[in-house]
């Protein structure tokens, strides 16, 4: 019944030609129509942030997007991070400090973190718990994020 | 919670936008700005536009620009624009100050402010702010713009007196002078969540007294209003202790709230009386 | 705090990163949404919007002529398909409280699915959905447990059961008390809520006759014996398997009704069928938990000791009895007296349906109730007899010289015998080591300034290492790397990386050329998954038993090959050396696998392959213990509770990776925090429920949680297990509520205020009010 409309979109700098229905997220366009299902669907109503990805650079709730709203923009998605074998400092930051259990909410908060890191890389420790509190976590009890995301927020840094 | 089917359009102009919805705002045909607050809303099926029309890429309306005596905001400026004062003075500051308590950061950079307007949630702190300073809405439809002012606009839960074909296309805000001073309160649950009741206020003072005072309350009602009868109680005083919490109390009573299954009225107005205080002993600061 | 390395072989007690992690943070896990198969159909169920009715129709004419619908069920489609039974065992008394897959004559809570449409997409299934029309007639409503039994199907009354457990004579006890003090407490319905929905996707293999499903969790083993029955197929022809899991908390991986409903779909379509639920779905449909009311009385003797306990209780099991029977009535039953002596004592409780979303059990069952409502009693006891709060717990602790310590009650059909602990210890610790006579005086210094600040403090056991039995799989390969496959399950907590840090510790290797095999059942045949705090325990000595078979006969063939004797041989990094000469002549694990391989010529007599496979049995659950210290402040002015610091204290035995038990504790204590202010099931006097969405059911975020210091020991290791280990899973949860309501009347200085959780702001505003403050 619906009328799809061919869109393009660059997640992870790779091109994904996709037919469209207006009404498809883009969580799930990115999710089922082109195979990236790194980013979670938590809550399907833009509170809990799993599914946040980088829309041109900018942390954004994908679940309160369409798809179709993404033509031609640039996607970033936790499958993007790392650089072939390299750990991005947050992944490996994570691994290290215990920043996740069940893991379902960490590509959520490693895309909030990488876009908030990016644009703000000397961000001050309370506002970057302000950030994070941003998203929801049911396994850690956030104090490891928080070190996490602390400790790759001054190993960019260093490296920069 | 997927939504139900509708057909999208992504006008390039304002007039194409226009002719849209009046094309189909009939049928449930909406603007869809930010998205923040409407796509839930249609996850849940509770709204079921046949028709978007994404304004998003109308490059007139992400305008923010000082005209005259007023701020204006144009139809697609994000929350997150505001982290910064938009411009130099008291309402610049005003602003930023208000605006960290939008939700989380993900959601202020697609939400936007004449959204928010539109939308009138009674805990949008945007309305809050724009019935206590007397902003006025732009309302934009086929046959031209006709401006509505702040007081006229919140009719209540989430009802505006913009018509069904009318696009929001910019608030204005009046400037506020060097010496005024302003105090902004909220309570929530959590970081981030719909106020169960928030305030601003604002005064000057000549000689020693206050004059022009402006106390708004938003989340506790229906919809966001000045509250007179606790302005009333300012004027005129010399800005003690004493006074504010004479007018949180009145403010307090005059209220109307609203009752849901977890919050209750007698809550609500306890609640706004500590908040106006609060703020109110901030313009001493 | 600990901070993982990777320069670490990951044996006991090391804090490696976890063996899970790599896919996770690289968006690379499978969890059962992001599996997909060819042809698939999606699931998506209609559910009943009254809590009770009868149904006298459902038109699906309409969304079966939708385009994209393939099929559109009631019960009448599956009329051969029984009730879903207990977990472990079939019990008659409960068996006219189960649920059927689709409401078979009645719903009996919103959300109860009614029917179910398989379509070729998740858009259109739910489409269609809207297009089935119910015609039900509503049927009173009952909503507390504590209101007077209804009538259930003419053959029962809405009090399914009674569950009593106690010792010693209370009529006499309370008697002759000195005093008696009551409470009458209430925790309100609040449950896991993990970040991944439910789902389930259910595939059938016509070719080789086998059923499969994903998506499973918890109890795979399990599920399939249930399944198994209800399907009436062999175990051979149905395998269950898990993938990733985003969080249990207890609720996911019982049976539901739509994991059955994928399974029989997926045989009749002759199709894959997935079904992934939604949020709002899943905060009606999913287990919750919690609900209860105590009534409960402490005869007290003039020294403050608590002679006699008289507990009665309402438990809210909402509509229908799951997989769980009334094990969490046994669980609150059984472990109310937690780490005191109670000499006397009974706990009556009233297992109740009512109209609301069925309930079971979730993290800490039976045990955060019960600590919750115990420790407001210690405290109404410390008042009544003006004692201190800390001495009325000291008079009344099990003393380490009384251990082992048993008791006359029963939980989960083990009878309770406390391992040695010494929990009066372990407070004089917390208490120096949170500095607990500063604190109280600094806070009573800043409660003199007008603040309203106080601490309190929560004393809890818990239980762990439910058995009885578990085996595990070793299988070490030519290249040295190492296969453990057992019957656990994973739910996020680091199960893989636990199994492996013990096996490399027994097998002297690198902890990652482990791969460790769970939820399978097509690769082990007995599993008991992971719950109760168990894996750990029983899985881990399993797999400790299991290594130290396969050392000794990797040490045995490599003493033949090295020609000398296997007691003077150790293992260090997967390589088999001389203890004295360990530079000398050597041979790797893999070298071994090699020479025992079935055409190996120097294998000799020996079984081929370098493997093993052994059991644990244990015969008690492990009692770990230990205690909470909240320290809050309370706006008067809104009835806000700010948490400035959080203690917590813990014996967990013996640390396999002490970063992960941390973890398991600091993200408990963020559930406690939740059920402690935030999180609460409201329903309107009609059963429709109003906690719906993430803006209605609260959870909380990094603002609201405190980060715990945490004092953890290892001073009295189980007894019941080889490597002394207990579990560390619920201990973070337990203490929550009891200490920070104890906080929360020391902070506003009005004793027992606080008689229900959550906390909320109105709530405690109006208690503020009421005694002007």
């Amino acid at each position: 019944m619906s009328n799809k409309t061919d869109i393009g979109l660059t997640i992870n700098d790779r091109k994904c030609t996709v037919s469209v229905d207006p009404r498809w997220t883009l969580a799930d366009v990115i999710r089922d129509h082109c195979g990236q299902t790194g980013t979670h669907l938590g809550c399907e109503h833009g509170i809990c942030g799993a599914c946040t990805v980088l829309v041109e650079d900018t942390p954004v709730r994908s679940c309160l997007m369409f798809g179709i709203q993404a033509d031609g923009k640039k996607i970033r998605t936790v499958e993007g991070l790392a650089k072939g074998d390299e750990y991005h400092p947050l992944q490996k930051a994570f691994m290290e400090n215990h920043a996740l259990q069940c893991g379902y909410c960490t590509p959520g908060f490693l895309m909030l973190a990488a876009g908030i890191l990016e644009s703000q890389p000397d961000i001050s420790d309370e506002d970057l718990d302000e950030v994070l509190s941003s998203n929801l976590c049911r396994c850690t009890g956030y104090a490891n994020i928080v070190k996490a995301v602390r400790s790759a927020r001054d190993e960019m840094k260093t490296a920069s | 919670m997927k939504p139900a089917a509708f057909e999208y359009h992504a006008p390039k102009t304002i007039d194409e936008a226009i002719e849209l919805l009046s094309q189909h705002a009939p049928n449930d045909g909406r603007i869809l700005a930010g998205g923040q607050s409407l796509v839930p809303t249609m996850a849940f099926r509770l709204a079921r536009p046949t028709h978007l029309i994404d304004i998003n890429n109308i490059t007139d309306l992400n305008t923010i620009r000082i005209e005259g005596d007023a701020l204006h905001i144009g139809a697609t400026v994000r929350h997150a624009q505001f982290h910064e004062p938009v411009c130099d003075g008291v309402l610049g500051h005003l602003l930023t100050d208000v605006v960290k308590n939008i939700a989380h950061y993900p959601i202020r950079q697609r939400g936007t402010f004449c959204g928010s307007i539109a939308h009138s949630d009674p805990a949008s702190e945007w309305c809050m702010v724009s019935a206590t300073l007397d902003a006025t809405m732009v309302a934009a439809n086929k046959t031209g713009e006709r401006l509505i002012p702040a007081a006229e606009f919140f009719e209540t839960v989430m009802t505006t007196s913009l018509e069904q074909e009318e696009l929001l296309r910019e608030v204005r805000i009046p400037l506020l002078s060097d010496d005024t001073v302003y105090g902004f309160e909220e309570f929530n649950r959590r970081a981030g969540d719909f106020a169960i009741s928030m305030t601003l206020v604002t005064y000057r003072q000549k000689n020693g007294t206050i004059i022009d005072p402006h106390i708004g309350i938003g989340g506790a009602e229906d919809r966001p209003r000045r509250i007179k009868e606790a302005e009333n109680v300012l004027t005129g005083q010399a800005p003690d202790s004493e006074v504010f919490l004479k007018a949180a109390k009145i403010a307090a009573e005059t209220i109307d709230p609203m009752e849901d299954h977890t919050t209750n009225a007698q809550y609500r107005r306890d609640l706004t009386a500590t908040l106006v205080q609060r703020a109110l002993e901030k313009t001493k600061l | 705090m600990a901070t993982a390395t990777n320069r670490m072989l990951g044996h006991l007690g090391d804090s490696v990163v976890r063996l899970e992690d790599p896919p996770l943070v690289k968006g690379q896990g499978r969890f059962v949404g992001d599996i997909n198969f060819p042809h698939q159909l999606h699931m998506r169920i209609v559910r009943s919007p009254y809590a009770h009715g009868t149904i006298k129709s459902i038109d699906t004419s309409a969304a079966i002529a939708y385009p994209g619908v393939v099929a559109v069920w009631t019960t009448d489609d599956i009329q051969d398909i029984p009730p879903i039974d207990f977990r472990e065992g079939s019990d008659p008394t409960l068996a006219l409280f189960r649920q059927y897959p689709l409401a078979r004559e009645l719903v009996r809570y919103v959300g109860d699915p009614v029917a179910a449409v398989f379509a070729e997409d998740p858009y259109t299934a739910e489409d269609a959905a809207e297009l089935v029309s119910l015609e039900i007639e509503p049927l009173p409503v009952l909503i507390n447990a504590d209101d007077p039994p209804q009538d259930f199907k003419g053959k029962a009354k809405t009090e399914a059961a009674i569950v009593e457990q106690g010792y010693g004579d209370i009529e006499a006890t309370f008697a002759s008390a000195y005093k008696v003090v009551e409470v009458d407490v209430k925790v309100s319905r609040h449950t896991g809520v993990p970040m991944e929905c439910r789902g389930a996707i259910g595939r059938y293999d016509a070719a080789r006759d086998i059923l499969e499903m994903y998506g499973a969790a918890k109890v795979p083993h399990r599920n399939r014996e249930t399944l198994c029955r209800m399907l009436n197929r062999p175990a051979s022809s149905v395998h269950l398997f898990e993938g990733h899991t985003g969080g249990g908390f207890g609720i996911r991986g019982e049976l539901y009704p739509e994991d059955v409903l994928v399974c029989v779909a997926a045989m009749r379509l002759e199709r894959p069928v997935k079904w992934i639920e939604d949020r709002q779905e899943h905060l009606m449909a999913a287990n919750h938990s919690r609900q209860q009311r105590h009534i409960i009385r402490a005869a007290v003797a003039e020294d403050g000791e608590v002679i006699g306990l008289d507990d009665e209780l309402y438990l809210d099991q909402g509509g229908y009895i799951r997989t769980h029977g009334t094990r969490v009535a046994n669980m609150t039953t059984g472990t109310l007296p937690g780490p005191y002596r109670f000499p006397v004592y009974r706990s009556v409780c009233h297992f109740c349906l009512t109209n609301k979303t069925p309930a079971a059990t979730y993290r800490s069952p039976g045990r955060c109730e019960s600590t919750f409502v115990r420790e407001r009693l210690m405290d109404a006891v410390a008042v009544a007899m003006e004692m201190d709060p800390i001495a009325v717990r000291r008079r009344n602790l099990i003393s380490l010289e009384e251990m082992p310590y048993g008791r006359e009650l029963d939980v989960l059909g083990d009878s309770v015998e406390h391992d040695p602990g010494d929990y009066a210890g372990l407070l004089d610790q917390g208490l120096s080591q949170i500095g607990w006579d500063d604190l109280q005086a600094t806070l009573a210094e800043r409660r003199a300034n007008g603040e309203l600040v106080g601490a309190g403090i929560s004393m809890f056991f818990e239980k762990s290492g439910l058995g009885p039995s578990d085996g595990a799989k070793i299988f070490v390969d030519g290249t040295g790397h190492i296969e453990i496959v057992t019957g656990g399950a994973s739910l996020g907590q680091g199960f893989e990386t636990a199994m492996a840090q013990i096996c490399a510790e027994d097998l002297g290797t690198d902890y990652r050329r482990i791969r460790v095999i769970h939820g399978q059942t097509n690769r082990i045949d007995y599993g008991v998954g992971a719950h109760a705090s168990r894996a750990t325990v029983l899985t881990g000595t399993a797999v400790s038993l299991t290594a130290q078979a396969v050392r000794e006969k990797a040490l045995d063939m490599a003493a033949e090959l090295l020609q000398t004797k296997a007691e003077g041989l150790d293992i260090t990094d997967g390589v088999i050396h001389s203890k004295n000469n360990p530079g000398g002549p050597s041979l790797t694990l893999g070298e071994v696998a090699e020479a025992l391989a079935p055409t190996s010529k120097v294998r000799g007599s020996r079984e081929p392959y370098l493997k093993g496979e052994e059991w644990f049995h244990i015969d008690h659950q492990t009692y770990p213990y230990g205690h909470h210290i909240a320290v809050v402040n309370v706006d008067p002015g809104t009835g806000g509770v700010k948490i400035e610091k959080y203690f917590i204290a813990y014996d967990i035995g013996r640390s396999i990776n002490p970063m992960m038990i941390e973890g398991q504790l600091v993200g408990g204590l963020a559930q406690g925090v939740g059920g402690a202010l935030f999180e609460e099931f409201t329903y309107t006097e009609n059963g429709d429920p109003q906690s719906v969405t993430f803006a209605d059911y609260l959870m909380p975020t990094l603002n609201e949680t405190p980060n715990p210091e945490i004092l953890l020991t290892e001073d009295f290791p189980s007894i019941r297990t080889p490597l002394g280990i207990k579990g560390a899973g619920e201990a973070g949860i337990t203490g929550a509520a009891g200490a920070i309501a104890s906080a929360i009347d020391a902070a506003i200085g009005i004793p027992g205020a606080i008689t229900e959780v959550p906390v909320t702001p109105q709530r405690l505003k109006k208690i503020l009010d009421e005694n002007s403050i």
